[in-house]
């Protein structure tokens, strides 16, 4: 819509919206985070949702104790290769749609344990992430701010079209393979259709 | 007037439905259609041996709770009941004196 004329309007007392705009809307400001820390970073999560610095203010006002009713998955601390498989799995049990912050530098790339022989270099080899919040561990500010990045994302978008996020595509998986916890490494060690690491560009 | 309700409570419901038919396409899985077990696979069956003690715990809830619900509005219609009414509600508050009475006897509400 035109904005001059939307915002002749607001002035007059009328205000008008998109179907989409009210949709991301209501989405982005009620998102239900699942109860999910796995280390340190998990004990910041919890200081960002008590007194001092309120999560709830971002409308993620309780954490759900089930998958099956929270919106965002906050992995916050090391990913052992243990535990990777339940952590794909809870993925997997959430509702579209649903979100992921890779907390702290461990669920971004493995963090400061990066050569511990159990460690799983990073979430984002098995699940897609949505906003990855570097720190060891990143201040309750640091989550909050990857809060509101995640709701900007949200806002944008859209309903219909090309570009439409994997919840309302039809024939976008909704789940990811689980890795099996092998005799020396997880199989898969990763899911290719997840993970894109950057490639190095050698001069030659 | 009836039909106003009526339409007000089915037009935002049916709104709902073609609204989650068009952007909600259904995704089922394996793994979403599992059992919850914080993330393992669920071994086994959820069916467990039932224990009988549980009895204890619903002959107190009647009492204290059901029985304490019903009382309430025989309270505040106390003074202008028929006989009738008031002998079956004695009856009610009888039998379930009696619950109490075994259970305190039995030695249930004992806090050691």
């Amino acid at each position: 819509m035109d904005e001059g004329l939307r915002g002749e309007l607001s002035r007059q007392g009328v205000f008008t919206a998109t179907l989409e705009e009210l949709y991301n809307w209501g989405r982005r400001n009620s998102i239900w985070p699942l109860q999910f820390g796995l280390a340190c970073c998990a004990i910041e999560m919890i200081a960002t949702t008590m007194a001092r610095y309120d999560l709830a203010r971002f409308g993620a006002e309780v954490f759900r104790p089930s998958p099956r009713q929270a919106d965002l998955m906050i992995v916050s601390g090391t990913v052992t290769r243990k535990m990777a498989p339940q952590v794909v799995r809870l993925y997997n049990q959430m509702p579209e749609p649903k979100y992921v912050i890779a907390m702290g530098a461990c669920a971004i790339s493995g963090g400061p344990f990066k050569q511990g022989y159990n460690v799983l270099k990073g979430i984002d080899r098995y699940i897609p992430v949505d906003v990855y919040l570097p720190g060891c561990p990143p201040r309750p500010e640091a989550l909050l701010h990857a809060f509101m990045t995640l709701q900007r994302r949200i806002d944008q978008q859209q309903l219909t079209g090309r570009n439409r996020p994997r919840h309302l595509d039809p024939d976008a998986p909704g789940e990811f393979p689980v890795p099996q916890y092998g005799a020396h490494d997880l199989e898969p060690p990763m899911n290719p259709d997840v993970w894109h690491p950057p490639s190095v560009a050698r001069q030659s | 007037m009836l039909g106003v309700a009526v339409a007000f409570v089915v037009v935002p419901l049916a709104l709902a439905r073609m609204w989650a038919r068009k952007f909600s396409p259904p995704k089922p899985g394996p793994d979403k259609n599992a059992v919850y077990e914080c993330g393992l696979v669920s071994q086994g069956d959820a069916w467990i041996q039932f224990r009988p003690q549980y009895y204890l715990y619903a002959i107190l809830f009647l009492v204290f709770d059901v029985e304490a619900i019903f009382l309430l509005p025989f309270a505040v219609a106390f003074g202008g009941l028929p006989v009738g009414a008031s002998l079956a509600m004695l009856v009610f508050l009888l039998l379930l004196v009696e619950g109490l009475a075994w259970a305190w006897v039995k030695g249930v509400l004992n806090w050691r």
